[in-house]
């Protein structure tokens, strides 16, 4: 299978997830879709490594995947703070910083 | 080769079908398995790249850790069907056309590009290209900083959660009032008379 095709798949799954980012509301699902872009990343940082037939790439694609478990650490951290905190799980009614 | 090419689309489809759930279910908790889904036939997709350390990495701290993490938070914060239309007009329409355009650009840049060598299978390689012994020689020879970094960036968000997640009062509570509901400015009855912190919890 040609690399194209791969890269191909890493835009669709990176638009989709784009996409989700995009329409819904629930600040969980947000970050499930800020995952799917962030892997369809590394799925394309993976293809080019294998293009090049260099290891730089797969190193990119795990420092990107240490970057996603901290932002998904910090992030269910701030909703649990919003749970408690008794803040509507919407991002359409978080308005709180606009002063 | 052929072999190759079949497991290539079955990931591919299960990897799009994975990120379309994700998407379109309604009940988080679908979405989270439906990303799981997804996580495994990425880490087909790396293996076929012969990549196999980052394969295992992907099963091992996406699909595994990661994964349970937001399950847990599903469960404790209760996943509520959530109604797919959108509350502001338009929104509706113009994410997927935002998407479906982004889509095409990146389809377009990427069946036009110059590089010649996206039309091939990729350059030769050895046997042991993306194995533990060849990351763990470029992570400790070439990128010792970035691997530094992020032994670093992973103890600040450790930290971080903990000071996030930790039990305490609201802001307001240091003013002497009961804490404020944020989306309505109206006090709320004290729920929690004790006073917050993690010692607090512990003789309570």
């Amino acid at each position: 299978m040609n690399l194209v095709w791969y890269l191909c798949l890493s835009a669709a799954i990176f638009s989709v997830g784009a996409a989700g980012v995009l329409i819904r509301r629930n600040p969980l699902v947000i970050l499930l879709c800020l995952e799917l872009m962030l892997n369809a990343g590394n799925l394309a940082l993976i293809t080019f490594a294998r293009m090049h037939g260099n290891g730089d790439g797969q190193i990119f694609a795990l420092v990107v995947m240490v970057v996603a478990a901290c932002e998904v650490v910090v992030g269910l951290g701030v909703i649990v703070a919003m749970y408690r905190n008794r803040i509507a799980e919407d991002v359409d009614e978080m308005s709180e910083l606009r002063g | 080769m052929v072999f190759k090419d079949i497991v290539f689309f079955i990931a591919a489809i299960g990897a799009l079908t994975g990120a379309i759930g994700v998407v379109m279910l309604r009940n988080p908790f679908f979405s989270v398995l439906a990303l799981v889904g997804h996580l495994f036939s990425l880490a087909v997709l790396f293996l076929l790249l012969s990549s196999q350390f980052l394969a295992a990495a992907q099963l091992v701290v996406y699909a595994g850790a990661v994964m349970v993490l937001y399950v847990f938070v599903v469960a404790y914060i209760g996943g509520a069907d959530e109604p797919l239309g959108p509350q502001i007009p338009g929104v509706g329409t113009l994410g997927p056309l935002v998407a479906a355009a982004l889509c095409g650009e990146l389809f377009f840049a990427f069946i036009g590009t110059g590089l010649e060598a996206v039309d091939s299978r990729g350059a030769k390689i050895g046997s042991g290209f993306g194995s533990p012994g060849q990351i763990g020689s470029l992570l400790l020879n070439n990128f010792l900083i970035p691997f530094e970094a992020a032994s670093f960036i992973l103890l600040v968000a450790a930290v971080g959660a903990v000071v996030l997640a930790r039990r305490r009062r609201g802001l307001d509570e240091d003013e002497g009032g009961a804490p404020v509901d944020v989306i309505t400015h109206e006090r709320l009855p004290e729920t929690h008379p004790q006073r917050g912190g993690v010692t607090s919890e512990v003789g309570s």
